[in-house]
C-alpha cells in the first residue's frame, strides 16, 4: 500500500529502543576509531625507550660535574667535595638559615643515603629555564647567567628570581660506579 | 627518427618485459605451516627464541636487521618478553644481550670514532660498517637487511624456509661460477648455464652457501637442531620480526568484526523500523 | 539551496545565529531534503564514499605526524611508524587499505551511474564533477603510493612519470619540470608529499560542489523516471541517513577484514624492499585500480599514441552524456544496452587482468598455439588487452550513440509511485 510522505512526521515510535541503541553502537564505533587516531601521538617505544639512561659516574673526577642529555634535558652529574658536603648540611643545621631557604630541603632528602658525595639533579633553572653554570655564584653551586638565580652546592635556591630548588630527578645507583636516571 | 627511436624503445622494453618473465622459473615453495598462520595464529615463545639464536649465530656475521631495535625483543609477544618488566628496556635478558654488542659512536670528551657498549635502545649492531664493504666480504652481492624479509618475498615464510633447506647439488652439465651455489627455490634463468641434456632445471644461483647444517646451532632448550629445525625457527623469528603485531592485530579484528556484525544487525533493525509502511 | 525544509529556529540563540550564518538552517535542509523513495542499495556509495575520503584524509594527517619525506629516511620512518607508534600499524594498514576501498566504491558509484542513466541532462554538471574527483583520486593515490619508498613506490613513479617524455617537444622539459630533476629523486619524493596532502583538500572542495550540483535536479532513482510529488520522496533524515549508515557498516566489515587479516594481500611483496634506482624488480606493476589503464598504455606499440589512447579512455568518460542518445535513462528499461553494458563491466575486469600480466606472457600457458600477429603472438596478453581496449572506445564511440538511437526500450512508469501502487492492483509494470 502506498504511503506518503506524511507518516515520518511526528510519530512518537521514531524515538524507539532501536534507534537509541544504533545511534550509540555507531557512537562507540567512532569512538572505537578516534581513540587509536589520539594514542598514536603519544611517545612511541623507541623514545621511550631512551626515558631512562644508565652513566658510569667512575668518570667523573672529584670537585667536578658532567652534564648528560636525558629525556632532552641537561642533567648535572656533581661529584661533590667533603667541603662542600659540610657547606650544604650546615644550612640544614642552623634553623636561622634554613628557616631563610626559599625551597625548604635538606641536603639529606637531595642525595641518595650513603652516597652524599653525588648530586645530580636536572639542569634547567626554575625560573625560566636556562642551564646555570657550574661552581659560579656567592655558595658555590650554580649561577643561572640569563638572570642571576644563585644556588648552593646542594642546587638550592639561595638568591634571585627562581622559585624552587633544582629538581632531583628519579634515579638509583645499580652500582658503586652506574647509575640509571629516569 | 624520434618516432622509430620511441618505436624501437617501446618493443624493447616490452620483449625485454617479456623475456625476464618467460625464463624465470623456480620451484614452488614447500608446503610448511607455522603457528602464526591464519586469523586465529600466534607465535610460540620458544621457537621465537630458538630463532632468534639462530639469527645471532648463524645470519647476524652478514645479514643485518636495521629496523628492530634491542628492546623489541623484551616486547610483549616478542622472544623474551617478561611481564614483570613491562618497559622492555629494564629487561634483564634484553639488557644482557645489548650488553654483548659493541656499536660505533662518537667520544663526546675528543670527537673520536669508538666503540661504546649497546643498550637496549640502540639498533641491532650492522655486521657491516656499509654497502661497500659488505659486498666486497660477499663476493660483490649484497646480504639483504632481513628487518622485513618475510614480507618482501613473494611467498613470504614458506619461501624463506624453501631457499634455507633446499640446496640441492647442481645437476650434472650445470655450470655454477664460483661464489654462487644452486638452490632450486631461487627464482633465476639457467639457460646460459644450462649444458646438459633435457630441460633447463627451475631455480637459480644464489650468493649465499648453505648455512644450516645439522647442529650448528645448538639449543638451550634441548630441541634438536637439525637443518629443518633449524630453519623451521629463524623463519618464525624472522616472520614475528617482520610483522611484530600481527597476532595483536588479529585479535583485535576479531573484536572488531564482531562488533560490526552486531551493529550491523542493530542498525538493519532500525533502517527497517523507519522505513516500515513507505512502499518502495 | 532550494529551501525545502520547514527550519523555524526556536531559541534565541538559533534566530541571533539564523539571522547572521544560517548553518543550521543548512543544516536543516540538507537532512529535510526530498529524495526519491525507491532508492535501492547502489545508492548508498556517495554516503560510503565520503566516510571514504574522510578515513583516508584524518588518517593521512596523523600518519603524516611521523612520516619523513626523504629518500635515506622514508622506508625506516614507515616502519618505525609500523613498530614503535602506539596504534601506528593500524594507521598504515587503514590508510593503505583505505586507498584501495575508497577506489572499489568509487568504481561501484560510476558503474550505478552509467547504468541508471544518472549522467544524463540535466545531470551532466553532477557527471563531470565526478569526474574530475575521480582523476584527482587517481593522481593522489599515485602520489601517495611513492612515499613508502619502496621498489614499486619508486618504479612505478619512474615509469609513469616517463610517460610525459612521449609528448612531442615539450614533453622532455615538463618531466624535468615536474621531477625537479633528470631522474625520480629526493627532489621529487618532497614535491610528491606536499602534494599528496593538498589534493583530497581539492578532492573534498569538489566532492561539495557535486553534492550542490546534486541537489539541483535532485537524485535519480532506479525508475530513471523524474520526481513528480511529494508522494515520490521521503525526507533525507532519518530515511537515507539510516540506510547510509547501515550500508557504511557492512562496507566496513569488509574494510575490516582487509585490514585486520589481510593487509598484504592488496599490495605487492616488492614494496617491502627499500627504492634502489639501479635495480628494476621483474614486473613493474601498479596497484589493482590503475591497471585497466596501464593495459590501455601497453596495448598500443606507439610511446605516444599508448599515451593519447589512455588518456582518450578517461576524456570518453567524461563526453559520456553526449555519446548517449537514447530518450530513456534507466537500463532497466533498455534490455539490449543492458547487455553491452555488461560485457563492458567484464572488459573492465578483463583490462585489470591484462595490466597485472607481463604483455608477452602466453594467455594459453604450455600451449604451442598461435601465430605471429604484429610484433607479438596473438595467445598472448598484450593481443587480449587490444580486443578489449578496441571494445571500449566501441562501447562509448559506436555502441552508445547507435543503440540508443535504434534500441526498442520497455515502457517506462509514469512515475516513482505507480509502480507501487500497481503492485496493490492487477497490473505489475515491466521490471
Amino acid at each position: 500500500m502506498a504511503d506518503t510522505a506524511a507518516t515520518h512526521a511526528e510519530d512518537p515510535s521514531r524515538r524507539d529502543f532501536i534507534h537509541v541503541a544504533a545511534a550509540a553502537g555507531a557512537a562507540g564505533a567512532v569512538a572505537a576509531i578516534a581513540w587509536p587516531m589520539i594514542d598514536q601521538m603519544e611517545p612511541s617505544s623507541d623514545v621511550l625507550a631512551l626515558s631512562s639512561i644508565e652513566y658510569d659516574i667512575s668518570k667523573v673526577v672529584l670537585g667536578q660535574e658532567v652534564t648528560v642529555k636525558w629525556q632532552g634535558k641537561p642533567v648535572f652529574v656533581r661529584h661533590r667535595t667533603q667541603k662542600e658536603i659540610d657547606e650544604a648540611t650546615a644550612v640544614d643545621h642552623d634553623p636561622a638559615q634554613f628557616n631563610g631557604l626559599r625551597d625548604k630541603q635538606t641536603d639529606a632528602s637531595r642525595v641518595k643515603p650513603g652516597k652524599a658525595e653525588w648530586l645530580i639533579l636536572v639542569g634547567i633553572c626554575t625560573h625560566l629555564g636556562c642551564v646555570p653554570t657550574f661552581g659560579q655564584g656567592d655558595y658555590g653551586g650554580w649561577l643561572c647567567p640569563c638572570h642571576g638565580s644563585q644556588y648552593d652546592t646542594s642546587g638550592r635556591i639561595r638568591k634571585g628570581p627562581a622559585p624552587l630548588n633544582l629538581a632531583v630527578p628519579d634515579y638509583s645507583f645499580l652500582s658503586d660506579t652506574k647509575v640509571k636516571i629516569g | 627518427m624520434l618516432r622509430k627511436a620511441l618505436v624501437l624503445a617501446a618493443t624493447l622494453g616490452l620483449s625485454l618485459a617479456g623475456a625476464a618473465h618467460a625464463a624465470t622459473t623456480s620451484e614452488e615453495p614447500k608446503d610448511v605451516h607455522w603457528s602464526f598462520e591464519g586469523p586465529f595464529g600466534t607465535f610460540d615463545t620458544e621457537q621465537l627464541q630458538r630463532g632468534y639464536k639462530v639469527y645471532h649465530d648463524v645470519c647476524s656475521s652478514c645479514h643485518s636487521m636495521d629496523l628492530l631495535h634491542y628492546f623489541d625483543l623484551g616486547t610483549p609477544g616478542g622472544p623474551f618478553y617478561d611481564s614483570k618488566y613491562p618497559k622492555p628496556s629494564d629487561n634483564p635478558r634484553v639488557k644482557a644481550i645489548a650488553a654483548d654488542f659493541k656499536v660505533p659512536d662518537v667520544d663526546s670528551d675528543t670527537g673520536d670514532a669508538i666503540q661504546r657498549t649497546a643498550t637496549p635502545a640502540d639498533t641491532f649492531k650492522d655486521p657491516f660498517a656499509n654497502e661497500s664493504a659488505a659486498r666486497a666480504s660477499n663476493g660483490g652481492a649484497l646480504p639483504p637487511d632481513l628487518s622485513v624479509i618475510t614480507l618482501a618475498r613473494e611467498g613470504g615464510p614458506q619461501y624463506i624456509y624453501s631457499i634455507l633447506t633446499g640446496y640441492e647439488a647442481a645437476p650434472a652439465g650445470l655450470t655454477v661460477p664460483a661464489g654462487k651455489s644452486y638452490n632450486p627455490y631461487f627464482p633465476g634463468d639457467l639457460t646460459a648455464q644450462w649444458h646438459g641434456a633435457g630441460p633447463v632445471p627451475k631455480g637459480g644461483l644464489i650468493g649465499m652457501p648453505f648455512q644450516l647444517t645439522p647442529n650448528r646451532v645448538s639449543f638451550d632448550d634441548g630441541v634438536k637442531s637439525g637443518t629443518n629445525q633449524e630453519a623451521y625457527d629463524v623463519v618464525a623469528y624472522l616472520a614475528w620480526a617482520s610483522d611484530p603485531h600481527q597476532v595483536e592485530r588479529k585479535q583485535i579484528g576479531f573484536s572488531v568484526i564482531i562488533y560490526l556484525l552486531l551493529l550491523a544487525g542493530i542498525t538493519y533493525a532500525s533502517y527497517r523500523r523507519i522505513w516500515r509502511g513507505i512502499g518502495h | 539551496m532550494s529551501g525545502h525544509s520547514t527550519y523555524e529556529p526556536k531559541t534565541a540563540f538559533t534566530r541571533w545565529l539564523d539571522a547572521r550564518l544560517p548553518i543550521l538552517r543548512f543544516q536543516a535542509e540538507l537532512m529535510d531534503y526530498p529524495t526519491p523513495k525507491n532508492l535501492n542499495y547502489w545508492w548508498t556509495f556517495g554516503g560510503i564514499l565520503a566516510m571514504c575520503l574522510g578515513i583516508q584524509i584524518v588518517t593521512g594527517i596523523v600518519l603524516a605526524m611521523h612520516y619523513t619525506p626523504e629518500t635515506s629516511l622514508a622506508f625506516n620512518s614507515v616502519e618505525h611508524l609500523m613498530r614503535n607508534v602506539p596504534y601506528g600499524w593500524f594507521l598504515r594498514y587503514f590508510h593503505a587499505v583505505g586507498a584501495s576501498m575508497f577506489f572499489l566504491a568509487v568504481y561501484i558509484h560510476i558503474v550505478r551511474g552509467i547504468y541508471y542513466g544518472s549522467y544524463k541532462a540535466p545531470r551532466e554538471m553532477i557527471w563531470l564533477l565526478g569526474m574530475v574527483i575521480y582523476l584527482l583520486m587517481m593522481a593522489t593515490a599515485f602520489l601517495g603510493y611513492t612515499l613508502p619508498w619502496g621498489q614499486m613506490s619508486f618504479w612505478g613513479a619512474t615509469v609513469i612519470t616517463n610517460i610525459f617524455t612521449a609528448i612531442p617537444i615539450v614533453g622532455n622539459p615538463i618531466h624535468t619540470w615536474l621531477l625537479g630533476g633528470p631522474a625520480v629523486d629526493n627532489y621529487t619524493l618532497n614535491r610528491f608529499f606536499s602534494l599528496h596532502y593538498l589534493l583530497p583538500f581539492v578532492i573534498a572542495a569538489v566532492v561539495g560542489l557535486h553534492i550542490w550540483a546534486l541537489h539541483v535536479p535532485g537524485n535519480n532513482n532506479p525508475l530513471g523516471v523524474n520526481v513528480k510529488s511529494s508522494r515520490d520522496t521521503v525526507p533525507f533524515h532519518p530515511y537515507y541517513t539510516v540506510k547510509d549508515g547501515f550500508a557504511i557498516i557492512v562496507y566496513l566489515l569488509l574494510f575490516a577484514v582487509f585490514v585486520f587479516f589481510l593487509p598484504h594481500s592488496l599490495g605487492r611483496a616488492d614494496n617491502y624492499i627499500p627504492a634502489n634506482p639501479l635495480q628494476t624488480p621483474p614486473e613493474i606493476v601498479p596497484e589493482w585500480y590503475l591497471l585497466p589503464f596501464y593495459a590501455m598504455l601497453r596495448a598500443v606499440p606507439d610511446k605516444l599514441l599508448g599515451v593519447v589512447t589512455m588518456f582518450g579512455s578517461l576524456v570518453l568518460l567524461f563526453l559520456l552524456p553526449w555519446l548517449d542518445t537514447s530518450k530513456v535513462r534507466s537500463m532497466r528499461y533498455r534490455p539490449t544496452m543492458r547487455w553491452f553494458f555488461v560485457i563492458f563491466i567484464v572488459v573492465c575486469l578483463g583490462l585489470a587482468l591484462c595490466g597485472a600480466n607481463p604483455p608477452d606472457k602466453p594467455l594459453i600457458p604450455n600451449a604451442n598455439i598461435g601465430f605471429n600477429l604484429g610484433d607479438n603472438n596473438i595467445n598472448s596478453y598484450v593481443w587480449l588487452s587490444r580486443v578489449l581496449t578496441a571494445y571500449y572506445f566501441a562501447f562509448f564511440l559506436i555502441i552508445m550513440p547507435f543503440t540508443g538511437w535504434r534500441e526498442k526500450t520497455l515502457p517506462v512508469p509514469d512515475s516513482i509511485s505507480t509502480p507501487v501502487l500497481a503492485d496493490a492492483g492487477a497490473v505489475a509494470p515491466a521490471e
